[in-house]
């Protein structure tokens, strides 16, 4: 489930990014610890960590002391927002050039979009 | 954060070859390191030096700040069996785990039997008939349940089976996360065990190649594939460690980070510019002709001096 192209600490503070996105782990809820996530992944523990404070620096999720780590209020919000700058940088822009390369005009661009949506719902 | 392992250009050579040559490599208190290189790069040495079973030729070694050699104080808090690790003749698993507590203080009976359990370790069969996967079992057994400060892993998954893999990483990091300690893995099933380390040293040929934290192993180098042509450029005076070709098409790995002068000449070559994986790394590391300053390999005519120099 992990890659060798970002590094693994990254790598799962993406995917518990996406858990409290979908809403698996809800506002003010636990999430496991950094030493569940290294035994459940199979990841260093000290890589674990690091990974869970990627998201304790955003404030994204907060230490109770003696008890554990909870997904803060706000931080679907602050998540949905960060997500959304990094789809512009990740999928819209690589989108745009690559258009540009097969000369296709924004219109043929806003056509393509329309049908691909339709063919998937 | 102290050193739990400290190498200090240490030398080893066995008659006229060179096993280990200035080596100068620490660990940190409570890293999971791997120690990665091909066969006969030095391995093995290192650990046999570092658990104080094997004298370096020159240069100092510390662990738990002292030296290991005929030290028992820093004996008793080191685990290391080797992946080669003999046994007496009649000896069954029940005799393995009678004895083993009295080499190691703080032993755990439940992590021995939760391991024993979990790889179907035969109870009745002499050890000496065991295969490879069931040797490597009982070496992870003697290495996990010792809960030494210092933990040697030579190769621990020969022959192992993939679920007994996956159960060893799982109970390494439980056990781990109870009772952290240095632990030192040497591997050449570096996919599987890369999200294991926090630390990876790279040997070859008797020397340190790469000391570096895991996620930043990507600096140390990069690869450049394209055309023949493309890349014979792009590589033009830079350190290539290895160079991977059919006709036509070309792949190397560089040693350092790409600049971006590099990096915009590529995108106009077409050539494809990518961060050296860490088994891309020891491919690399591992492909340069051995140097012939000195001989690596024992010669035929050396039978004393083949022992230690397998790694």
């Amino acid at each position: 489930m992990f890659t060798a192209d970002s590094p693994i600490f990254q790598q799962l503070a993406a995917k518990i990014t996406d858990d409290i996105v979908s809403g698996t782990y809800p506002e003010e809820s636990a999430v496991p610890s950094a030493t569940d996530f290294a035994v459940f992944y199979q990841m260093n523990p000290a890589t674990a960590s690091k990974g869970v404070n990627v998201l304790v620096d955003l404030g994204a999720l907060y230490k109770k002391r003696g008890i554990g780590m909870f997904v803060a209020t706000g931080a679907r919000d602050l998540l949905l927002a960060r997500r959304r700058d990094e789809f512009r940088e990740q999928y819209l822009q690589p989108f745009l050039r690559e258009a540009q390369v097969l000369h296709l005009s924004i219109d043929e661009l806003h056509r393509m979009i329309d049908e691909t949506k339709e063919d998937l719902t | 954060m102290t050193n739990a392992i400290e190498l200090h250009n240490i030398t080893r050579t066995f008659g006229r070859s060179t096993a280990l040559d200035g080596v100068t490599v620490s660990i940190p208190d409570g890293s999971i390191c791997g120690l990665l290189g091909r066969n006969g790069a030095g391995k093995t040495t290192i650990m046999s030096i570092i658990a104080g079973q094997d004298r370096p030729t020159s240069g100092r070694v510390e662990v738990l700040g002292e030296r290991p050699f005929e030290n028992e104080a820093v004996l008793s808090r080191i685990s290391f069996v080797r992946d080669n690790q003999r046994y007496p003749d009649n000896y069954r698993l029940h005799h393995v785990l009678r004895i083993a507590p009295d080499f190691a203080p703080n032993w755990n009976a439940d992590v021995a039997n939760e391991l024993v359990d979990g790889f179907r370790i035969p109870a009745r069969t002499p050890i000496k008939k065991f295969s490879r996967g069931q040797l490597s079992s009982v070496a992870i057994v003697l290495g996990l349940a010792s809960r030494a400060p210092v933990t040697l892993l030579d190769e621990p998954y020969l022959g192992l089976d993939i679920t007994a893999r996956a159960m060893f990483h799982d109970v390494l990091l439980r056990d781990y996360s109870e009772r952290p300690r240095t632990v030192l893995l040497s591997t050449h099933l570096i996919e599987e065990s890369e999200a294991l380390f926090d630390r990876v040293v790279i040997v070859d040929q008797g020397r340190i190649r790469a000391d570096v934290a895991s996620d930043a192993t990507g600096e140390l180098a990069f690869t450049l594939s394209g055309t023949t042509d493309a890349v014979d450029e792009l590589s033009a005076n830079q350190p290539v460690l290895r160079v991977h070709a059919v006709t036509g098409l070309k792949s190397v790995t560089i040693e350092g980070q790409a600049d971006d002068a590099l990096l915009e000449r590529a995108e106009q070559l077409g050539a494809r510019v990518g961060v050296a994986s860490l088994p891309d790394l020891v491919v690399a590391f591992g492909a340069g002709t051995p140097d012939s300053s000195r001989p690596t390999t024992p010669s035929i005519s050396q039978p004393a001096a083949q022992k230690g120099v397998r790694a």
